[in-house]
């Protein structure tokens, strides 16, 4: 008994000098956790670039094809962490990691961050156009051509309807976290159906292609580029048309979603100091087709990013070679 | 984590001929309270759902909060001389421990966990924890692997200390005890996800934002288990160091702490699985390793690559659990006969660190400190071609029995729907009331004035119809859990060989993240709130089945033997000696099968369950204090 006791106290001792001489260590000046990188970044003592990953393949695909590229052409080491959108911009903000390879317009905190608080910069054009929109599966659109109308959608109400949507026809939505105004506008353009949301979009891709599978009818909220499409072939219902400034005020919207180009946004240290890593992100530039390219093979066909990223660096190479600094 | 509650009080119900007796009165005093009151509330608010007037919106405090804190995080004195070294410590740690497992190499580390596991566990163990190790490498995941082993490491220390201290000062002042208790309490059953986004405000994406929320979260069992343990030492052996003359510290480091050892150790068993599964969940802040892989699989739907990443942090959960678990109970019963082995004690210790040295020169010269490219298995295709196939003949149209997707269709119309409209269709004040009684019923009127008190609070935060869409999610769920559990429970304390395979089938659901499942849901069940069910009923079923085996089989041999002679079959035996006897377990199964189904009400979140788990999702989605934190309140209420 006397020896364990002995053996506890040693143990919370060596633990709370252990961590009095952590906080020794890391000074007694101000901590700035702005500048503090990922305790896994560097372990292999070679440059490191710590790439925010979104959580859809398209812009998988942009940093798979970008780490690719770091790693064999530059020598960098490339971490990646998946965060939402949102507090994306806020780790990159924080230097937690060093830049988002695709973001699909978020005014606030563009405004609060690139031009305020001067932490982030703006990266350029990704090369590729977003569009939001409502799609049916191509095969009903076929037998029932008005329903790419909005003006009709009410007339098939009764063919989207699920257990979910109860009396009404189910409109899916899908991942909380990315900009919807379904909500909105199934109300003001009196609609008679019922915004189910699928909660992530690996439950509404999952959903879709169970729908497809049986050949069934669904309305649902999905973004342009994306991989999708090459395996269920959707068709956009016409919501009344975008015009600058009619998505002003959320509640009344009446209107599409705009096209949005692409954007990359880097961390402003990083895009200073970054050296080649931060020159060649800032060329990065690709295509609709290119990323397509990639984000099928990493989604259907299920390679590994990099495998996908390998393919399509192998057959590109005149694309590539101007976005290495000199 | 389910035997972290198991091992806490079972209440008294105390429904017996008297307390039923009593248990009129109640609900009559109830009735005549309630004649008085109601007339007048529904006068004043006479709507079905909760009055708008009686809401609160937070929204506007909550938001200034957050912008507060993002402007002043790298400027504010409070960040950069408070947080900020908190978060370097953090960040250090936690390299440094990642550091170390790098260079020790996979061969150091697999030698490694199994000489510790042989000299804490036995050869087993051992065995099985090397081979763990093994094939976390093979499934291609070392990295990630070790990633989540040096966060674990770090938070599972600074839990046990943290826990430690404050078990000590629950169990030494009687005072602290009663403060700690409701406290404890609550944040046992908040769901995971609410810890995350304050440490994310405050400390920013990444590791130490994780590893903090992983100390809240864990800490708490090991401080209850602590200070149960201090205060259950038995007082005669007290008195016998008190008539010695022993000082209050001698006392407490001679006799309470040891005699508490099996508390204590059954608590860092509890905290190691408890952070075992934040640090999973921590991956939506940025927390790296298993987790994030798990995750980013997700986005491709990938089954496979989500079983792969899923597979080691269920082995690392198995091996820790049984390693831990097996060192308390040697602790326990330790004899002569070890004592008597040439490797007892530091010369065992430094073999096995002599031998974990050498593993781990030996990798170096060999210049094969990463794990080999050529040994690693991906299982990522066969899995998901498994899982089209079940899909594919499960789905719709089976003869007879109808497909998934039809029993999810019909759950959601024939009892989600009645129930929740059911629900939403009560007057707010009626509502109140059968808590109240309910909650008397139960308990004191202290319970059900605390149940009131929070059903108003969801009713006064502005989510009262959310909230009784989750109840009804969740009073569905437990329900088809405890079916399912108690029949699959009774089975298993029937037949030995049927627990025996159970057991390893019970670990893997309890274990696996949630993340990994939900595709397989979804694809089984369609979006919605049925798979939100689903999911929850594949959480708490393995707990219930365990409460419930474990209480049937330890029902006293002896009533069991005089039944039989006495000619009962073996129907008769359980329902009138197994079931009444094995009743206070049966209850704590009950007990926990609400706090887990709750637990999983987010994760219903992400497969369309809607409510409040959506919120929370969305909240955290959006970086957004207000609204991740408003459902919290309706968990406390159920507890």
């Amino acid at each position: 008994m006397r020896v364990r006791t002995h053996v506890m106290r040693t143990r919370v001792l060596s633990a709370v000098t252990a961590g009095g001489a952590l906080l020794a260590l890391s000074g007694c000046g101000a901590a700035d956790m702005t500048k503090q990188a990922s305790p896994y970044a560097n372990a292999a003592g070679a440059k490191t670039v710590t790439l925010s990953v979104q959580s859809w393949v398209g812009a998988q695909a942009d940093v798979a094809v970008a780490e690719y590229l770091l790693k064999n052409e530059l020598g960098y080491r490339v971490d990646k962490v998946q965060i939402d959108e949102v507090p994306a911009w806020d780790a990159l903000s924080q230097g937690r990691v060093d830049a988002i390879m695709e973001d699909w317009g978020h005014p606030e905190q563009e405004q609060r961050y690139v031009k305020e608080k001067k932490t982030i910069v703006r990266g350029g054009d990704v090369g590729v156009t977003g569009h939001i929109g409502w799609y049916v599966p191509t095969y009903f659109a076929k037998k029932h051509p008005d329903v790419t109308d909005w003006k009709n959608l009410n007339k098939y109400a009764d063919q989207f309807r699920t257990s979910e949507s109860g009396d009404k026809g189910q409109l899916m939505d899908g991942s909380p976290s990315y900009v919807t105004n379904d909500k909105a506008l199934v109300k003001n353009l009196g609609l008679d159906y019922e915004v189910v949301f699928a909660g992530s979009e690996a439950a509404q891709i999952t959903q879709i292609e169970q729908f497809a599978k049986q050949r069934k009818p669904f309305l649902t909220y999905w973004y342009k580029p994306q991989w999708l499409f090459e395996k269920v072939p959707m068709t956009e219902v016409k919501l009344p048309e975008y015009k600058e400034g009619c998505d002003a005020d959320p509640a009344k919207i009446k209107c599409a979603y705009p096209h949005t180009p692409l954007q990359k946004y880097f961390n402003a240290d990083f895009a200073k100091k970054g050296g080649d890593a931060a020159k060649f992100l800032k060329n990065f530039k690709w295509s609709e087709e290119d990323q397509n390219e990639v984000s099928l093979m990493i989604a259907d066909q299920k390679m590994s990013p990099d495998a996908a990223a390998k393919k399509w660096v192998e057959k590109n190479e005149a694309k590539w070679r101007a976005w290495i600094p000199e | 984590m389910a035997s972290a509650t198991a091992s806490g009080p079972v209440r008294d119900t105390g429904i017996g001929a008297l307390l039923r007796h009593r248990a009129v009165g109640k609900v009559l005093l109830l009735a005549v309270a309630a004649a008085v009151i109601v007339p007048i509330l529904n006068a004043k608010w006479a709507s079905g759902a909760w009055p708008d007037a009686l809401t609160v919106d937070l929204t506007e405090p909550l938001g200034k909060t957050t912008d507060w804190v993002i402007d002043n995080r790298d400027s504010h004195p409070l960040f950069t001389y408070f947080f900020g070294h908190i978060s370097n410590a953090i960040v250090l740690s936690v390299r440094g421990v990642y550091l170390l497992l790098l260079g020790a190499g996979w061969a150091g580390v697999t030698v490694a966990a199994g000489l510790i596991a042989w000299r804490v566990a036995g050869i087993g163990l051992a065995v099985m924890a090397s081979v763990s190790f093994a094939v976390c490498g093979l499934l291609g995941m070392w990295v990630p692997t070790m990633q989540t082993l040096a966060l674990m490491i770090v938070a599972v220390l600074a839990s046990v200390v943290v826990g430690l201290l404050l078990g000590l000062a629950g169990g030494l002042s009687d005072r602290v005890f009663r403060i700690l208790r409701p406290v404890l309490d609550t944040m046992q059953v908040l769901p995971a996800y609410a810890y995350l986004l304050p440490f994310a405000l405050v400390f920013g994406m990444g590791v130490p934002a994780a590893i903090l929320a992983t100390v809240v979260y864990s800490a708490p069992p090991m401080a209850r288990l602590t200070a149960l343990g201090l205060r259950g030492a038995d007082s005669g052996v007290m008195e016998a160091v008190t008539s010695l003359g022993a000082t209050g510290r001698q006392r407490l480091l001679s006799a309470r702490l040891p005699l508490a050892l099996k508390e204590l150790l059954l608590g860092v068993n509890q905290t190691i699985m408890m952070a075992l599964s934040m640090a999973v969940i921590a991956s939506v802040i940025g927390a790296g390793g298993l987790g994030d892989r798990v995750y980013q699989a997700l986005s491709t739907v990938d089954v496979g690559q989500a079983l792969a990443a899923g597979i080691p942090i269920v082995l690392l959960a198995v091996v820790l659990d049984r390693v831990t678990g097996a060192a308390g109970e040697r602790m326990g019963t330790q004899t002569a006969e070890a004592d008597a082995s040439p490797l007892r004690g530091w010369r065992g210790w430094s073999l096995a660190a002599a031998v974990t040295l050498a593993a781990a020169l030996a990798a170096r010269f060999l210049d094969r400190v990463d794990w080999p490219t050529g040994w690693v298995v991906n299982i990522a295709p066969s899995v998901n071609t498994a899982k089209d196939w079940m899909v594919d003949h499960l789905y719709t149209d089976v003869p007879v029995v109808g497909g998934t997707a039809d029993w999810a269709a019909h759950f959601t119309t024939w009892v989600l729907n009645p129930v929740r409209d059911g629900l939403q269709g009560l007057p707010w004040w009626s509502v109140l009331l059968i808590v109240a009684a309910l909650a008397w019923l139960i308990g004191t009127w202290q319970t059900a004035l605390t149940a009131v008190a929070a059903m108003a609070a969801i009713g006064v935060l502005g989510v009262w119809n959310k909230s009784l869409d989750t109840l009804s999610q969740v009073l569905a769920g437990v329900a088809v859990t405890l079916v399912l559990g108690f029949a699959i429970g009774v089975l298993a304390s029937r037949s030995r060989r049927f627990e025996r395979l159970l057991r390893p089938v019970l670990d893997v659901f309890q274990t696996m993240p949630q993340f990994v499942y939900l595709i397989p849901v979804v694809a089984l069940f369609g979006i919605g709130r049925a798979p939100a069910v689903a999911a929850a009923v594949v959480y708490a079923l393995p707990a219930v089945v365990r409460i419930t085996t474990q209480g049937l089989s330890q029902v006293d041999a002896a009533a069991m033997e005089s039944s039989r002679s006495l000619g009962a079959t073996s129907w008769q035996q359980l329902r009138k000696v197994q079931l009444p006897l094995a009743r206070p377990a049966l209850l704590l199964a009950l007990n926990q099968g609400v706090v887990l189904v709750l637990a999983v009400v987010v994760i219903g979140g992400l497969v369309g369950g809607g409510a409040l788990g959506y919120d929370v999702v969305f909240g955290i989605a959006q970086g957004d204090l207000a609204t991740a934190w408003w459902p919290v309140p309706r968990s406390s209420a159920s507890a």
